[in-house]
């Protein structure tokens, strides 16, 4: 059961990444419309980052296909943006240069005075949405975790990117900022419409953030590969989710729990394997093409 | 109860600020002392004593280089002398810096620049450059070219395999960043990378200044008219230790001033780069 491949922002079909001999993804087949609030979970070293960095363009594909809009993946560039777990700015500048770096960098060198002006204004219009204005002239290591990482998002936001691909972004804050942040990234996403692929080890944080859920999982039983044999992670679920709350509330709800522990039982248990027949791949959009019929 | 802390001894030491003050002057006067010591009975020997000048000695050779001009040539010559060398060793250093940072900087970001280069950058930084000071001499002369080489290629290979080690160090996930905020490829090597390593650059300089001066009066021992090194192993000739002290401390002095300029400047220029490498 394919899918066309136009009607969505991201395509992928029996994608493959390996690292020399080494499969960390296999056969992954994934569709994804456009503003999509991806959230993707999984155990550790399923390869939830190598996702993102194919994704990105940071790193190729061994086999098969992967379409962004259609055509296949180039560089990264401006309409992919990423935030990573660990501060990525860039320590040289103050937290406003940071932001208008994406205004000033897409620019000619010799157009970085002329353009200052208007790339000022705008950044502190990001800065302030992400409430750190008072903070623009500071430098990156002057500021706490979770501020650094709202100039992150901000930093990548001014780019207007189709696409935002985050990486554990709020990982390392404290769950109070943690709320914060997840609140403004749901208000950010409504506002600007992007597609947003969001990892996270939190599977609270990524049934309530997300209209989507994929797990990816390397405890499986392959169709083909006898057990004993190394095989790749696959999306082992894949769940439509609520259409956003905008209240931590619905956190403290049974199906909201319900659902978590579900995901945990399918993905996060090397003792529970599921037969690759089995996945419960609920989602209109999902589709497989290494089974057949069951 | 109060913990006692150590003023001096152990780990946990936390010596108050005057005492900080003296312990870093006391190894200066004992070593003053010592010195004056052994003068003192030297001279009681032999007040002709050429090997351990007393300060009165010592005093006159300040006058006599760096006060009085000299009866020949009606120039002072420590100046005369420091400009000279200075002549030499800022322009070797800069030069050696402009190549070795642009090498490193595209050395660690570029794989084919780095693939070309690796090797046999190596492989030179590995050539002894006194052993190939006679070399330079005949190739460009035992004028300024000459000793200026000298200290060019003696800190370029330090320069720039430094400068490569710190760009290597740069994250991937940096240069994608400045990659999907639309920098080119040039933008990204010149406008996010090299002002993240210029700083570097700086406190490099500062190491391989010690190899500079080094080269500098070797080469100006050998062969020369002028400069700092030239004089010391002229006056050596005569035994004139009061004045070889002089033209050392002066050179020290000069090293140390050097050294504190440029940290000072890292810090005025470059005001994230310290405060920002601790954590
Ligand atoms: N450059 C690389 N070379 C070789 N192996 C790699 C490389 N990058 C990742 N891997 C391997 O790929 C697997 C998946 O890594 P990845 O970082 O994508 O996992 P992850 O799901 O993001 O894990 P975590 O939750 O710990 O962040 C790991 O086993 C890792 O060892
Ligand atoms: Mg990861």
């Amino acid at each position: 059961m394919h899918k066309s491949p136009d009607e969505y922002l991201l395509y992928c079909e029996d994608v493959t990444k390996a690292y020399g001999s080494k499969v960390v993804l296999e056969d992954i087949d994934l569709a994804v419309k456009h503003k999509e609030f991806c959230t993707v979970v999984g155990p550790s070293g399923c390869g939830k980052s190598t996702l993102l960095r194919l994704i990105l363009g940071q790193e190729r594909i061994s086999s098969g296909t992967m379409l962004i809009d259609g055509a296949a993946l180039h560089q990264p560039s401006p309409d992919r943006g990423i935030v990573y777990q660990k501060y990525s700015l860039f320590p040289h500048l103050t937290i406003l240069e940071n932001i208008m770096a994406g205004k000033q960098l897409s620019q000619p060198l010799w157009k970085k005075f002329s353009t200052r002006k208007t790339a000022r204004d705008e950044a502190m219009v990001y800065l302030e949405s992400v409430q750190l204005a008072e903070h623009a002239a500071k430098y990156p290591h002057q500021l706490s975790g979770g501020m650094q990482q709202r100039v992150a998002i901000a930093q990548a936001l001014i780019m207007h990117p189709r696409v935002l691909l985050m990486d554990e972004p709020f990982g390392a804050l404290d769950p109070g900022t943690r709320e914060t942040m997840q609140l403004l990234i749901l208000e950010i996403w409504e506002k600007y419409g992007m597609t947003i692929f969001f990892v996270t080890h939190d599977l609270e944080e990524a049934v309530f953030l997300g209209t989507r859920i994929l797990v990816i999982s390397q405890f499986y039983i392959h169709e083909t590969k006898p057990p004993e044999e190394s095989h790749g992670s696959r999306i082992v679920a894949d769940y439509k989710l609520n259409d956003n709350a905008y209240s931590t509330r619905v956190k403290q709800t049974a199906a909201f729990g319900e659902l978590i522990q579900t995901i945990r039982y399918e993905g996060f248990n090397p003792e529970v394997k599921q037969n690759a027949h089995d996945f419960n791949l609920t989602h209109s959009d999902s589709f497989v093409t290494y089974v057949g019929e069951k | 109860m109060k913990m006692r802390i150590s003023l001096f001894k152990g780990l946990h030491a936390e010596p108050p600020p005057w005492l900080r003050v003296a312990l870093a002057v006391l190894p200066f006067i004992l070593f003053l002392a010592i010195y004056l010591f052994a003068a003192e009975i030297r001279h009681q020997e032999n007040p002709q004593d050429k090997l351990l000048p007393t300060l009165t000695k010592i005093a006159l050779a300040v006058e006599k280089v760096a006060i009085d001009p000299d009866p020949r040539s009606g120039n002072i010559l420590l100046w005369q002398d420091t400009a000279a060398s200075l002549k030499r060793l800022v322009l070797g250093v800069s030069i050696a810096s402009i190549i070795g940072f642009f090498l490193g900087l595209n050395m660690g970001l570029l794989p084919g620049i780095r693939g070309l280069s690796l090797t046999f950058l190596t492989f030179i930084a590995n050539i002894p450059p006194l052993a190939i000071l006679p070399i330079l001499f005949i190739t460009f002369g035992v004028d300024q070219l000459g000793k200026v080489m000298l200290i060019i290629l003696g800190t370029f290979p330090l320069i720039a395999r430094d400068i490569y080690l710190e760009t290597s160090k740069i994250p991937t996930n940096v240069v994608v960043k400045a990659l999907t905020l639309g920098a080119s490829q040039f933008g990204v090597i010149y406008r996010v990378v090299m002002p993240q390593i210029l700083p570097r650059l700086i406190d490099t300089v500062r190491l391989v200044l010690g190899a500079a001066w080094l080269f500098l009066i070797a080469s100006e021992a050998i062969a020369s008219q002028d400069g700092l090194g030239y004089r010391i192993f002229l006056v050596r000739r005569y035994l004139s230790m009061d004045i070889i002290i002089v033209y050392v401390l002066w050179i020290t002095m000069l090293a140390y001033a050097f050294d504190i300029f440029l940290r000072l400047l890292v810090s005025w220029l470059f005001p994230w780069y310290s405060a920002g490498k601790k954590d």
